[in-house]
């Protein structure tokens, strides 16, 4: 059912790979390292040209390669000073958009996954189709009437109009359904129960350990999801203050190409804030790949 | 729903029924209660604000007025909306298969070969989605550009024109390049993890019976990781016919490329932001919201895989 779980590697598995197949499969892993190239090219661009100053971009040099000047420091500092250091301000916002609708989002997940999965209540099935339903919801469809709904109680362009609705995670509530269905059995929650544990108890100090790999995941998704967030805070914005990253990077790409020739000492900017931004998830991203890696298969697997 | 219809439900094990049973219901409603609100607040009641919102229209005489469904035989009348919904429409059909067999391709070389080169390019092929696709947007801009991209160079050293991939002709397929590989890593990771979840002992048995590593691949593992492509193609059909963040960061680059009202999403975005006709924005979100839960409802339906995924 749930395969690959991470902690599934501490326990006795069976053989993945009999003994006596050491192929090299050459021609395959040489189409995989094409691949690699095609993947990793944007990023290569960007690490090359993020050390470029605007002479190095337009001179008309080696577009894929290092111009003669590398200066990254000095457009690291213009980067975190340009606008009296906005840059820095939308990468902090980026971070609390993140870091408060994740958690948020995960809390509410996993609470209502373990609830669908574990108590038979009122009305249960029922409420959880609606969820599933929601799955189906284009998220994008609801933010121009949750635009106008906050509007009316004046909380359009406040951080509230970002974490709130990057509260509503239909996805986690679904995978963690799955998880707890499958990986907390019913008898261990019954006999907490019976050794005199709450309900609060038995789901805190027995279920939620059990569940570690999807929360850990939830998290995850959730937490890139609100760091990736364009539309929502596009449309709910106005004060360039409290913009996240990605909305910040696209009005100075704007700015940039409305003035072809006064832009040019921003298009460097821009490349070393792309560069910046992405930075913070691929290291989140490699150091938890372990956590992440597990609970990415629940949702795909039945 | 009444008790007698709760399903599976493990009666009879926990003493009195009709103490447990309340307190079944009052716990389970606690656990789920929390984002039952935030599901009321956040999806219900937008959702039956724009429904509320679309009927009304705002006339230069008389103010707002209720117009039943006016705005709704408009948007599908309106050249804009249908030429964005055709649009999507396509690239779907294009760039979904692509991103899914580039993704199963992947995955099964990934599956089938093990090594630590194998080991790191799955690592760098799902980098992409570490990266907002608004920054993806960006960087794929800079490598399409004529000013700074790498194509240029390319191109002028075997003596040909280079391809403007911000052009009108071929804006369709720099797009479908920038969702492929922003997505192809994310749906492999996901296959892959599929892919290692099916027991060896089969491959083993299918060897005995003479079956080559092709035929393990399309009769074994394919069919045995159907759910998790399945659950892909949904994802992919949901978010692509809500196409947004790409076309408009390459707006400013690609210049008369490009409309306000490339894609419904767009549309209803500069409908409601830059005309301030809020009853029309919300009518083609209500619309486009509606036209993706029928047509992905109706292909769950259709190909009769509903219950392997929900």
């Amino acid at each position: 059912m749930i395969s690959d779980r991470p902690r599934a590697a501490a326990r006795p598995r069976p053989q993945r790979r009999p003994r006596h197949r050491p192929q090299r499969h050459l021609p395959l892993q040489v189409l995989l390292g094409f691949l690699v190239v095609y993947f990793l090219l944007p990023f290569w661009w960007v690490v090359v040209n993020s050390s470029k100053d605007a002479p190095g971009l337009f001179g008309g040099g080696n577009t894929l390669w290092f111009a003669d000047r590398i200066d990254y420091l000095g457009n690291l500092g213009q980067l975190f000073t340009h606008d009296n250091g906005i840059y820095g301000r939308w990468i902090l916002n980026s971070t609390l958009y993140a870091c408060a609708g994740g958690v948020g989002a995960t809390v509410l997940a996993v609470l209502a996954g373990y609830g669908f999965a574990k108590y038979r209540f009122a009305a249960r099935r029922f409420s959880f189709s609606l969820v599933l339903g929601a799955l189906m919801v284009p998220a994008t469809a609801l933010v121009i009437p949750t635009f106008m709904m906050f509007s009316e109680f004046g909380l359009t362009n406040t951080i509230w109009a970002v974490i709130l609705p990057s509260l509503l995670n239909p996805f986690g509530v679904y995978l963690m359904h799955v998880y707890a269905r499958d990986a907390v059995p019913d008898e261990i929650l019954d006999a907490a129960r019976a050794d005199g544990a709450g309900e609060l108890r038995t789901f805190l100090r027995v279920a939620l350990p059990l569940m570690r790999p999807a929360v850990v995941t939830v998290l995850l998704l959730s937490a890139v999801a609100s760091w990736n967030n364009y539309f929502l805070p596009l449309a709910m914005l106005s004060d360039n203050r409290l913009f996240p990253v990605t909305v910040g990077l696209g009005l100075w790409q704007g700015i940039a190409s409305a003035n072809n020739a006064g832009g040019t000492s921003l298009w460097s900017l821009i490349i070393m804030g792309a560069l910046v931004s992405v930075v913070p998830l691929v290291i989140a991203f490699f150091t938890l790949q372990r956590h992440w890696r597990g609970g990415l298969s629940v949702g795909g697997l039945r | 729903m009444t008790e007698k219809s709760a399903p599976d439900a493990q009666d009879g094990t926990r003493g009195p029924r009709g103490k447990v049973r309340l307190r079944e219901h009052v716990m389970g409603w606690l656990f789920v209660g929390p984002f039952g609100i935030v599901f009321l607040a956040l999806l219900i009641a937008p959702l039956a604000y724009a429904l509320y919102l679309s009927l009304f229209q705002k006339r230069l005489i008389g103010g707002t007025g209720f117009v039943f469904l006016d705005n709704y035989v408009k948007a599908f009348t309106d050249p804009s909306f249908l030429s964005g919904s055709w649009f999507v429409i396509r690239f779907s059909l294009v760039s979904i298969p692509l991103q899914i067999i580039v993704a199963l391709a992947m995955a099964l070389i990934l599956d089938a070969v093990t090594s630590l080169f194998t080991r790191f390019s799955r690592l760098m092929i799902f980098l992409p989605y570490a990266i907002p696709t608004v920054i993806g947007a960006v960087m794929w801009g800079f490598l399409y550009s004529r000013s700074f991209g790498p194509l240029t160079d390319l191109f002028t050293l075997f003596g040909a024109t280079p391809p403007d991939l911000l052009g009108s002709n071929l804006i369709f397929y720099g797009l479908v390049n920038i969702v492929t590989w922003q997505w192809a890593g994310y749906y492999m990771i996901i296959l892959y993890a599929a892919l290692q979840g099916i027991d060896p002992a089969l491959y083993e048995a299918a060897r005995m019976d003479g079956a080559g590593k092709w035929q393990v691949a399309l009769r074994i593992k394919i069919p045995l990781i159907a759910p998790a492509l399945f659950l892909i193609l949904v994802f992919s059909l949901i978010g692509t016919l809500q196409f947004f963040n790409e076309p408009q960061i390459l707006r400013s680059l690609a210049a008369g490329t490009i409309g306000p009202d490339f894609t419904p999403n767009m549309y209803a975005y500069q409908q409601a932001f830059a005309l301030a006709n809020f009853n029309y924005g919300s009518a083609i979100s209500f619309a486009l919201g509606g036209i993706v839960f029928v047509g992905v409802y109706a292909f769950l339906f259709f190909t009769r895989k509903r219950r392997s995924f929900l």
